[in-house]
């Protein structure tokens, strides 16, 4: 009797977690959404005031005419220019700096790994001015130098999230490999590395989601507009347009700026939770 | 023995090798530099002027930082808290084992991935006051409400005195569906609406919470069971003292970056109106790439430095009263 009773209960409860979800499902998709709709109504559509009608008609050609009216494709070539670099950047400095911090034993190197991890906690804003006075000095503003150099030097989040992952790989392997004479080198880059792959698929999205959607960093650092990214295209588009703003264009090319963060997030869910939660749980 | 220990030190040094040349150029040379630079006047055109203390005293002289710091601790007094018990409801409720979690799990954390210009963008069309999403669907439910209270009337007529009637819709009509707010063009709104927009942001300590909840045994639930404790006596005494560690980070870490907010403000409001919404990182990078006073802006950057620091410690200080770790 009680046993059918709390049964009844539990499946109350669900029930009640599914309406409660399903709420805040609808209201967490309603702003991206909104943003599909816009982005395919006419201009005079955009403020009718049954605003929340669906396109009627269906206007893709707002897509054609985004990608037309900014130098999207020169963007978006930038854009990934500068990701890739940076990607590919962190990946190799911040795996072979928390392999040494993992693995290989020498003196001061707790204090060293501190030392990196309290970098974190400074405001990015601190520096930022010194190094921008450094970049001038070094004639690298306007250029992409400063959005990616700094990236192969490592990134304290990354040498933590890569040091996590190698921590718990087995010592046999290294021992084997050792026995069969390889150098160190070559035990980081041709054993352990490639058993790191979740950790490279974290680092990989976080450093893309970082990179493509900054603003505040090419904002500072690139002049001229053959250089700019999706961001600074986005964001001069929007300021340009004091008075009407062509809101179904900018949604448009909003949305194909979020484009590739959204499929890579389905695609690799997995690994974004996963950096995430080693993040907080560990950290 | 020793000479192979000698080997894998010297190994170790060259592996770290490259942060540590990232460090000094990048990170603590930098710094050292803010010092100095901070007790300048430069424009980064000319040669920088020596001035002393004089930028950290403009620093209380200037209206705008006073301004601007009850700006962002107004929206990190609001943001951060919320957040954070929004971000525990939600992880408690996708923390079940049933059916079709994963798709409510995968949108809650989507807006996670979205951040930048194009999201300020959107949330600045969502806000607009005539015709924005938001404003819609609350005219919407006002009109319902309007529609209810008008249903009443007839139903009410028969019972009370007209005078009665009148004064019971009046006020029902007073209590509900007034024009809603201009949100950003409204300084008395501007920043709750920037709150409203950083909870669409809480997939991140959401998921830490969740994976925090998985990580709790079962045995501890049991054990709680037992002693008679409900649904609610769990989540009280067994899931809060588990995940008050976690509880502590997403607070640290969600104070650190409120304190910082920028693209938003910077795209959306330009810290108006009537810089209801300039907050202090986008004032600091006003004076400094703006109007190119980066000797101030160095003090700034400085102020917020220890602000953020002192802040962090006094909530490590309290945590001791509040955290349970395990021992």
């Amino acid at each position: 009797m009680s046993g059918n009773r709390r049964r009844i209960r539990e499946t109350g409860d669900t029930l009640a977690a599914y309406v409660i979800l399903t709420l805040v499902a609808v209201v967490f998709l309603a702003p991206l959404a909104w943003m599909f709709a816009t982005s395919l109504k006419q201009e005079s559509q955009v403020f009718d005031m049954s605003a929340l009608s669906m396109p009627n008609p269906v206007e893709w050609g707002n897509y054609r005419e985004a990608i037309s009216v900014i130098p999207f494709m020169r963007y978006l070539f930038n854009t990934t220019l500068i990701t890739g670099l940076t990607i590919v950047g962190t990946l190799l400095a911040s795996s072979v700096a928390a392999y040494g911090f993992a693995r290989l034993r020498f003196p001061g190197r707790n204090v060293l790994f501190i030392i990196a991890i309290s970098t974190m906690m400074v405001p990015g804003i601190v520096p930022m001015i010194p190094r921008f006075a450094m970049y001038k000095y070094l004639k690298w503003v306007d250029t992409i130098k400063p959005l990616v150099v700094p990236f192969f030097f490592g990134v304290p989040f990354h040498i933590f999230l890569f040091r996590q992952f190698f921590l718990t790989l087995p010592r046999d392997l290294e021992d084997a490999a050792k026995i069969d004479g390889a150098s160190t080198f070559q035990i980081y880059w041709k054993i352990m590395l490639p058993l790191t792959k979740p950790a490279l698929a974290t680092v990989t999205i976080f450093t893309f989601m970082g990179t493509w959607n900054d603003f505040m960093g090419p904002w500072v650092y690139l002049k001229s507009q053959a250089k700019w990214t999706l961001s600074l295209g986005l964001a001069s588009f929007q300021g340009q347009q004091a008075f009407q703003t062509p809101w179904h264009l900018l949604m448009a090319a909003s949305l194909l700026v979020l484009l590739p963060a959204l499929i890579i997030f389905f695609v690799a869910q997995k690994y974004f939770i996963r950096g995430i939660a080693t993040g907080g749980i560990k950290g | 023995m020793k000479r192979l220990r000698g080997r894998e030190a010297l190994e170790g040094y060259l592996f770290i090798s490259p942060w540590v040349i990232g460090f000094v150029v990048f990170a603590l040379g930098p710094l050292l530099a803010a010092v100095v630079i901070s007790f300048t006047s430069w424009d980064l055109i000319g040669p920088a002027k020596s001035v002393g203390v004089e930028n950290y005293r403009e620093l209380a002289r200037d209206p705008l930082i006073a301004k601007s710091l009850f700006n962002t601790f107004f929206y990190a007094a609001f943001a951060v808290p919320l957040g954070v018990a929004f971000a525990l409801v939600l992880a408690v409720l996708l923390n079940t084992k049933t059916r079709g979690i994963s798709i409510y799990r995968t949108i809650v954390y989507l807006p996670a991935v979205t951040s930048g210009v194009a999201i300020a963008i959107l949330w600045k069309l969502l806000f607009n006051a005539d015709s924005g999403l938001i404003n819609e669907v609350l005219r919407l439910f006002g009109s319902l409400y309007e529609a209810a209270i008008n249903g009443m009337a007839s139903a009410l007529d028969s019972r009370f005195t007209p005078a009665a009637v009148r004064f019971i819709l009046e006020s029902l009509r007073s209590l509900g569906a007034p024009e809603p707010p201009g949100w950003l063009s409204d300084p008395a709104w501007s920043k709750p609406a920037l709150v409203v927009m950083s909870l669409w942001g809480v997939g991140a300590p959401t998921i830490i919470f969740l994976a925090g909840l998985q990580g709790i045994p079962r045995e501890l639930y049991e054990a709680a069971q037992i002693d008679g404790a409900g649904k609610f006596g769990k989540f009280r005494h067994v899931s809060l003292p588990m995940l008050s560690p976690l509880i502590f980070f997403n607070l640290v870490m969600g104070f650190i970056g409120a304190m910082q907010i920028f693209v938003q403000v910077f795209i959306m409001t330009d810290g108006g109106p009537q810089d209801s919404t300039l907050f202090y990182v986008l004032y600091l990078f006003k004076q400094a790439f703006q109007y190119l006073k980066f000797g101030y802006g160095a003090a700034m950057a400085w102020l917020l430095f220890f602000i953020i620091l002192g802040a962090t410690l006094v909530q490590f200080v309290l945590s001791k009263r509040w955290v349970q770790y395990e021992r």
